[in-house]
């Protein structure tokens, strides 16, 4: 549980920034320069902001008003940094037990469980010199882990990891999510991981919050675009498997309203996915289409219309899920679109952006 | 193989030069963490004294160390009274002179080391709970290695090779005060001298090249460790 509302000037740059978190992965999500490192090391007590408060379960870790600053050493914040900061004079092992140098020590089990949990067993007796970019990430998740954190904030642990490495230490990171229950701050200007990894999403841009609220609705909302960066607007839908065809590699999809047909799901039946569809794969239809290749034909009423520029972003309520669709406005105006019309929504592409437990 | 007389001027030079480095380390690191890190006023002022002995001729040094510490000196009287040390005419005025022409040198080369260090690692330390004190003992100090054995040498082969200060201050006394260069600068000035004089240069030359390759070794060794690599020898 984190609460926030800081301001800091730094030059020409202006943060303003207030959330709260809960439970589980908080993203901090926006385009780079847009403040999110600035918050977490505020969180972290490395920068200091200029006024505001910040509280950790509870705990006041900052209040410019009542004068306390908790210095970061006794915050309790595990900070796992981009280019991971680990000891170079140290081996893994040295790092992996540093936190123990200042604290009464550090269990046995615990050191073992999280070594066992992070793979690092044969990598205990190496420097850091020699590791490549995913065993440091893990070495460092893992150093961070030791020191008995009350949160977990990750600052872009990803950036400079080439995609098959991102794959494999994003799956560690949501072994840790799924493992270890402690809060995760997340940073990312990554759609896929904020998507596969978040709960919760804290939408930045220009050093102030454009929105709070749950991965699927944020990351859904196509009016937030512009803050998004390469962002395409769409739906996120969290649903579960009820098929598996796997002759045709299809497995069908229930969520709150409906079912979903999709390849390449790799999960099992009965486990939790989330999906997203993007609102330019989304075509409206005024009645139920016969004869057609599209699978996933969705019945729903239109909640609301959205126009920018030539286009129409259309809102399209099925069950308790909102999609998005994008139409041209001529488009929309020869249907005769309006608010509360029954409509059938044309899904061209689903594609899986998390699975395992959410 | 040697002398009496040359074992003892060896050993002299050897003691001194140890105690200069070894009482002066503390002091140089503590000075070039604050000339690194710190901000406080007269700064500069205080940068400027430090280097002082770097460009002030030895013999000046000399005669101020003799007005401070000489027995009636302010300084020396108070090292007396309060610590049993005298240093006036002893083998400890000529450490203490040998370390303050040392110490310009040693911290130069500390206060690199402090200031291209990466500092990210010092807040990364502090997130897991090290304070001050431990950050700068378990990440600070261990990064700044090389800085500290460069400087240690440095301020080592200038303690071997001073000779205007110590002169100056605690004179030329054989067994006390007269190390190498004093007394290879005494046989010059003896009529046929110049064979004692030659064996003392050449043992000054193979002591600093012994130092310069020790603390080469050294340093590559310290270097690679901070570096992350393991401790595989290579090339």
């Amino acid at each position: 549980m984190l609460s926030l509302e800081v301001e800091r000037s730094l030059g020409d740059f202006r943060l303003a920034a207030s959330f709260e978190a809960g439970e589980g992965v908080t993203a901090l999500f926006g385009r780079s320069g847009a403040g999110k490192t600035s918050v977490v090391n505020a969180i972290a007590g490395i920068l200091r902001p200029d006024r505001g408060r910040i509280a950790i379960n509870g705990e006041t870790m900052f209040d410019s008003a009542r004068g306390i600053d908790v210095p970061t050493r006794k915050r309790r914040v595990g900070y796992v940094f981009q280019e991971g900061r680990l000891f170079p004079h140290l081996n893994v092992r040295q790092n992996l037990t540093y936190a123990g140098l200042f604290s009464r020590g550090m269990p046995a089990s615990e050191f073992d469980r999280v070594v066992a949990l992070l793979g690092l067993r044969e990598l205990l007796e190496r420097r850091p010199g020699n590791l490549s970019g995913g065993e440091k990430q893990r070495v460092a998740i893992g150093r961070a882990l030791l020191s008995s954190p009350r949160l977990l904030l990750l600052d872009e642990p990803l950036a400079s990891l080439d995609a098959h490495r991102r794959s494999e230490v994003l799956q560690y990171i949501e072994l840790i999510r799924d493992d270890v229950k402690v809060p995760i701050v997340y940073v990312s200007h990554a759609v896929e991981e904020v998507l596969r990894i978040a709960d919760t999403v804290v939408l930045m841009s220009a050093g102030s919050v454009l929105a709070v609220g749950p991965a699927e609705d944020v990351m859904g909302r196509t009016d937030l675009r512009p803050g998004q960066g390469t962002f395409e607007g769409g739906a996120v839908i969290d649903a579960r498997v009820v098929e598996q065809d796997v002759e045709n590699d299809l497995a069908t999809l229930a969520f709150d309203g409906g079912t979903l047909t999709a390849t390449n799901v790799d999960a099992l039946i009965g486990e939790p996915v989330r999906v997203r569809i993007r609102a330019r794969d989304v075509s409206i239809a005024l009645e139920r289409p016969q004869r057609i290749s599209i699978r996933n034909i969705l019945e729903g009423r239109i909640s609301g219309i959205f126009n920018a520029n030539g286009t129409a972003e259309v809102a399209i309520t099925v069950g308790g899920i909102t999609l998005r669709s994008r139409v041209t406005r001529r488009a929309a105006e020869e249907l005769g679109l309006a608010q509360g019309l029954t409509v059938y929504a044309l899904v061209k592409a689903v594609s899986l952006s998390r699975s395992g437990p959410p | 193989m040697l002398s009496a007389e040359e074992r003892e001027v060896l050993s002299l030079s050897l003691r001194v030069a140890f105690w200069s480095v070894f009482v002066s380390l503390p002091f140089a690191v503590a000075v070039a963490y604050a000339l690194a890190r710190a901000t406080f006023p007269g700064k500069t002022l205080f940068d400027a004294v430090v280097h002082l002995p770097l460009v002030l001729p030895p013999v000046v040094v000399g005669f101020f160390l003799l007005l401070l510490f000489g027995r009636r000196g302010p300084l020396g009287e108070i090292l007396e009274q309060w610590f049993g040390i005298i240093v006036a005419f002893r083998w400890t005025g000529a450490a203490l002179a040998a370390g303050i022409m040392g110490f310009p040198l040693m911290v130069r080369a500390i206060r690199l080391s402090f200031e291209t260090m990466d500092r990210k690692l010092e807040a990364a330390a502090s997130t897991l709970g090290a304070g001050r004190a431990g950050v700068f003992l378990t990440v600070t100090l261990p990064l700044a290695l090389p800085g500290l054995i460069t400087g240690v040498l440095l301020s080592f082969a200038r303690s071997l090779g001073e000779f205007g200060a110590t002169i100056t201050f605690v004179s030329n006394i054989p067994g006390e005060t007269r190390t190498l260069p004093l007394a290879i600068y005494t046989y010059t000035q003896t009529p046929a001298g110049d064979a004692a004089a030659l064996r003392l240069s050449v043992i000054a030359a193979v002591l600093s090249l012994a130092a310069l390759y020790v603390s080469e070794i050294m340093v590559r060794r310290a270097a690679r460790r901070i570096a992350g690599e393991d401790a595989v020898a290579r090339g």
